[in-house]
């Protein structure tokens, strides 16, 4: 039966033996790594009884904190695949001068560059960004939770999906080797007949689902869920960041389905939206993916400012400065990025006039970006600066972030653009944006809130060993980049002939090295946080001494947020109710309206798989399969009436008595 | 303090390594122009960007929890003016650069015919620019000079103070054409034609690589740029001549496989339409030109028979283009021979102005009587070129 090569092909498409890369000897050995890392994971979960916990009470949860918690674990992981590729990468390049290949061939160091882009991006920064948005934004309005719970878990799902598929490429078949956008004619059926392309359309097309449900979804909750009082100019500056995100989200998100659908269609059905010939035209590829492109960097960097607002204020016991200009700026930022994308391809031979109409835009978008640094910077003048970690992230940004964004600028100059585009400057300038600002924002809002979500502080020593690991790590790592990028030195490159490049590259890997370093600083000080938790303990809910509402309840919150809906009279809201000297509520708590856990978001996002890889391989009878099993599920769930329950007022009662003690004991012992 | 260190650090880098930055010393005039606007760009910002990080780092040190002299004002957060003052300051800043940038963007434009040899040497006015025809091939760099018939692999050389037009195209996927010694870099795209002008003012051996990944063989994709004394110049296009080989289309089809890190080739000869063809993508003999595809329809198309002129394709330089719903892959079959479709082209150069008479009623004109000239998509029989359409 195995003989017939018919049926074989019917049976596993173009899945064969041979479609493992057990030739490549770093591929086989990473695959034993993570083998045995998944075989001990899940032998421990099941040693210790973990599974059915699990899946009670994380998988299937609607609850938006444990969902963003999910997101945030999600994120951690892949940042660890994307930083392997990294430093793959910057091995590479150190190493591949004078005649010599280095370790990595082109069909491996290609496919390595295009995972690192599409992994960071989308499986690193987004579902960090949406995590700390699905966890916070719900505190900060007084809501119970977001406005569609179990899209929300579906969302998270579908995103985890489109990860699996990623990870999925590098053990069955490959990755894309066509750069993280995927321009084609390259990424065509003609240049890239393999299964690689196939791969990168259908990962993410799957989180794209999950990432534009989450965006409609938090635009919904803020719009419509904000606590009595909370007008619009009244929301924390975070949720005012989350929203314009969510905004562009739900714009710019169907454009990338769009066009990576057209790309399947010339993949699979042989249209000629993007080919050469018979009338396509790629360079409509390349304008509708940076028209994505182009506001998925904002997506990106507003919630990031909203942290570094937060935080400052919080850090400088201080009002935030200039709140109003600051929401402008955002409403402004979120507007102009529709406006610049071109700026992405000014090589490609348009015109002067429009160059400079795009140049132009672009480096207004730096007004309200500068003038946002200026708050934060007139919030810390005449403020009492606390060093906390989440403020040291900060500082540390204000600095990192003004070179990324001069940078930028630089390159929305045309003509000075045709001298740097696809440069290692180029490489240095979003890196220096993207890891200053998003990543430095990010570490800024998991420490701050992270004993919001655990009820006790990280390790601060560890959290100052990746502090200065990272900080140091990113100028070593990419300062060379800049100074390459002025040699003429492009990117993507594999092998180099002039060996004075040499001693860059490789003060730019032990950058590399440094931010290891402070990964796993990070990742130690997780441990040694949950290790020490009973010394680094906060049962007032509030250790930093925060404004906004999400710190007015426990840590962690109770299922429900808030016993009664707060009442809002000011911005910021909590340390406004400090200086009027709030009472909480003791007694009167009523039954409380709660969403129902369901697996369907695991169900459906897991279908969605098997028809992406039935997809990829061309496994036919599996797809129709997968995707009659997915619509058909879809519409069974519509049908599943039983979806809300009522927390008792005993229970509620019960959780808060606990909070009076604990509060009450606090206030004794301090 | 170590992060503060390595910032002070950075100019005394750069200045150590700026003998070999290339961009900051270019050889052209263009590359000149464009590193000058670059310095002006740099200072511009600086004028904000150097007060804001000494303002962080001092207002960070002021205002530390443990400083207690320091002000403490935790309910200030407004001030009109410093509102202002944050507000415009970045606003006329950009309103400088963003002027910067209008006047550089046009002049630098690579499309524009450059107006002077270097800065204080205009252009003598009988000099005529060095054509050169760029093709972008899988993974090589394909050099025509129609001038002097002779075509190149992987080497280009130019008479200093020369101004030289490039014609850019690409055979297979985008590539992105850069000589940093002398100009900025211009994408080579199939099917499309990019143009660049410049100039080299200094003779010397420069690099020029691919600036856009395309593929395997991209690391690969390099040559060298030779900047030349004139009588060096007519010795470099004498030894082409004395190569031998000529490449005509057969040629063509076999240089235009994939194929990594190739040496220098030199062609003695060259087919003179060789180019228009590559652009034209119909270098394949019985492939429709696209200039010819245009042409019929602008003249209002083949109708139904267009539809069916097509023929599987059994040529194909790469891999399979064939999908797995599609239909089998095909070619448009061209309708006249080479000679014809060329004298159809040719016949066009003259540039016609178009037709300015707006589209009236509820939709487009209808096509004109044949005997009407149409104007031809551009003088060189350009189909597509980016945004002109």
């Amino acid at each position: 039966m195995f003989d017939n090569p018919a049926l074989l092909k019917a049976i596993f498409g173009r899945l064969t033996l041979e479609s493992l890369p057990l030739h490549e000897p770093i591929v086989v050995a990473t695959f034993i790594v993570v083998a045995l890392g998944g075989i001990a994971l899940v032998g421990a979960l099941t040693y210790f009884k973990l599974w059915g916990y699990l899946w009670r009470e994380w998988f299937t949860s609607v609850d938006h904190k444990r969902i963003g918690v999910m997101y945030m674990v999600l994120g951690i992981v892949m940042l660890l695949r994307g930083f392997s590729d990294a430093i793959m990468m910057r091995l590479q390049q150190a190493m591949a001068f004078g005649g010599s290949e280095g370790y990595l061939n082109s069909h491996h160091y290609d496919q390595i560059f295009t995972a690192h882009g599409v992994i960071m991006i989308f499986f690193v920064a987004m579902p960090l960004v949406t995590g700390l948005m699905n966890f916070v934004v719900p505190l900060q309005i007084g809501a119970r939770d977001v406005s569609f719970p179990f899209l929300n878990n579906f969302s998270f799902w579908m995103t985890v999906g489109g990860a699996v598929i990623v990870m999925m490429s590098l053990f069955v078949g490959e990755f894309a080797r066509t750069g993280w956008l995927a321009y084609p004619p390259l990424s065509g059926i003609g240049y890239s007949p393999d299964v690689g392309v196939d791969y990168y359309i259908w990962a993410l097309q799957v989180a794209g689902v999950g990432t534009l449900l989450s965006g409609v979804n938090l635009v919904c909750t803020i719009v419509k869920m904000r606590a009595p009082g909370m007008t619009m100019m009244r929301m924390p500056i975070f949720t005012w960041t989350a929203l314009c995100t969510n905004v562009l989200i739900v714009a710019a998100f169907p454009v990338l389905t769009a066009v990576l659908a057209l790309l399947a269609l010339d993949r699979y059905v042989g249209t000629n939206f993007f080919t050469n010939d018979f009338g396509g035209n790629p360079m409509m590829y390349v304008n509708l993916i940076w028209i994505w492109g182009h506001p998925e960097v904002y997506i990106l960097i507003l919630p990031a400012f909203g942290i570094f607002s937060e935080v400052t204020s919080a850090f400088c016991g201080k009002r935030l400065f200039g709140y109003t200009s600051m929401v402008y700026a955002t409403i402004v930022i979120t507007i102009l990025s529709y406006l610049v994308w071109l700026h992405h391809f000014f090589t490609m031979g348009s015109g002067a006039s429009v160059n400079s109409f795009f140049g132009i835009t672009t480096m207004i978008i730096s007004i309200p970006t500068g003038a946002k640094i200026f708050n934060w910077l007139f919030t810390m003048y005449r403020g009492r600066i606390r060093f906390e970690l989440p403020m040291m992230w900060t500082v540390a940004f204000m600095l990192t972030f003004t070179v990324g964004g001069m940078t930028g600028v630089l390159l929305a100059v045309p003509p000075a653009d045709f001298v740097l585009h696809n440069s290692l400057f180029l490489v240095a300038h979003f890196h220096n944006v993207i890891i200053g600002g998003v990543l430095f924002g990010l570490f800024a809002g998991i420490s701050y809130w992270f004993p919001k979500a655990f009820g006790f502080r990280l390790d601060p020593f560890w959290g100052k060993m990746s502090f200065w690991f990272w900080v140091v790590g990113f100028w070593f790592a990419f300062m060379p980049l800049y100074i390459l990028g002025l040699m003429g030195v492009t990117r993507r490159l594999r092998t180099f002939e002039d060996p004075s490049l040499q001693i860059w590259f490789i003060i730019a890997a032990f950058g590399a090295f440094l931010i290891l370093l402070g990964i796993l600083s990070f990742l130690i000080q997780i441990f040694v946080s949950v290790r020490r938790r009973e010394q680094l303990r906060d049962d007032t809910g509030d250790p930093w001494d925060g404004r906004t509402l999400e710190w007015a309840t426990s840590s962690p919150p109770p299922a429900y947020n808030f016993a009664f809906t707060p009442v809002i009279h000011d911005l910021d809201t909590w340390a406004d109710m400090k200086n009027r000297g709030y009472q909480r509520p003791l007694t009167g708590f009523h039954d409380i309206h709660m969403p129902r856990n369901t697996g369907a978001g695991v169900i459906l996002a897991g279908l969605s798989v098997v028809l992406a890889v039935a997809l990829i391989w061309y496994i036919w009878w599996l797809a129709i399969v997968s995707f009659v099993a997915l619509i058909g599920y879809a519409i069974a769930h519509t049908f599943n009436y039983d979806r809300d329950f009522h927390i008792p007022s005993s229970d509620v009662t019960r959780v808060e008595d606990e909070r009076t003690r604990l509060l009450a004991a606090t206030s004794q012992a301090g | 303090m170590s992060r503060l260190r390595t910032l002070f650090l950075l100019p005394l880098l750069a200045s150590l390594g700026s003998c070999s930055m290339v961009v900051l010393n270019p050889a052209g005039d263009v590359a000149e122009q464009q590193r000058d606007l670059l310095m002006v760009s740099t200072a511009l910002m600086l004028i904000v960007i150097i007060p804001v990080m000494a303002l962080t780092i001092f207002f960070a040190w002021r205002y530390r929890q443990s400083n207690r002299e320091a002000r403490y004002e935790p309910d200030w957060d407004h001030s009109t003016h410093l509102e202002l003052v944050i507000w415009a300051v970045p606003l006329l800043i950009i309103i400088c650069l963003g002027a910067v940038t209008w006047m550089g963007t046009h002049l630098l434009d690579p499309y524009r015919p450059i107006g002077r040899v270097a800065a204080g040497k205009p252009l003598p006015p009988d000099v005529r620019p060095l054509e050169v025809e760029v093709v972008a091939l899988d993974w090589k760099w394909l050099f025509i000079y129609p001038e002097y018939g002779v075509a190149v692999v992987n080497e280009l050389a130019a008479p200093v103070d020369r101004p030289i037009s490039f014609r850019i195209t690409s055979a297979s996927v985008m590539n992105s054409f850069y000589i940093p010694a002398l100009a900025g870099q211009i994408y080579a795209m199939p099917g499309m034609e990019t143009r660049l002008h410049a100039v080299i003012n200094k003779s010397g051996d420069y690099e020029g690589f691919s600036a856009n990944y395309s593929g395997a063989g991209f690391s690969g994709m390099r040559f060298a740029f030779h900047g030349l004394e004139d009588a060096g110049f007519q010795a470099w296009i004498a030894k082409a001549k004395d190569s031998g080989g000529k490449l005509d289309r057969n040629g063509y089809l076999e240089l235009e496989q994939p194929s990594e890190n190739q040496p220098v080739r030199h062609y003695a000869a060259v087919d003179s339409d060789l180019y228009k063809a590559i652009l034209n993508m119909c270098v394949e003999p019985g492939k429709m030109c696209m200039s010819e595809m245009s042409q019929i329809d602008a003249k209002g198309g083949l109708g139904m028979a267009g539809i069916r002129n097509t023929l599987p394709l059994l040529y194909d330089k790469f891999a399979r283009r064939g999908t797995i719903f599609g239909p089998a892959p095909s070619y448009v079959a061209s309708i006249c021979t080479t000679e014809e479709a060329l004298a159809a082209s040719k016949a066009d150069q003259s540039a016609t102005p178009m037709t300015s008479t707006p589209i009236v009623g509820a939709g487009l004109q209808r096509p004109l009587p044949l005997s009407i000239r149409l104007p031809s998509p551009s003088a060189t029989g350009t189909l597509r070129s980016p945004f002109n359409s």
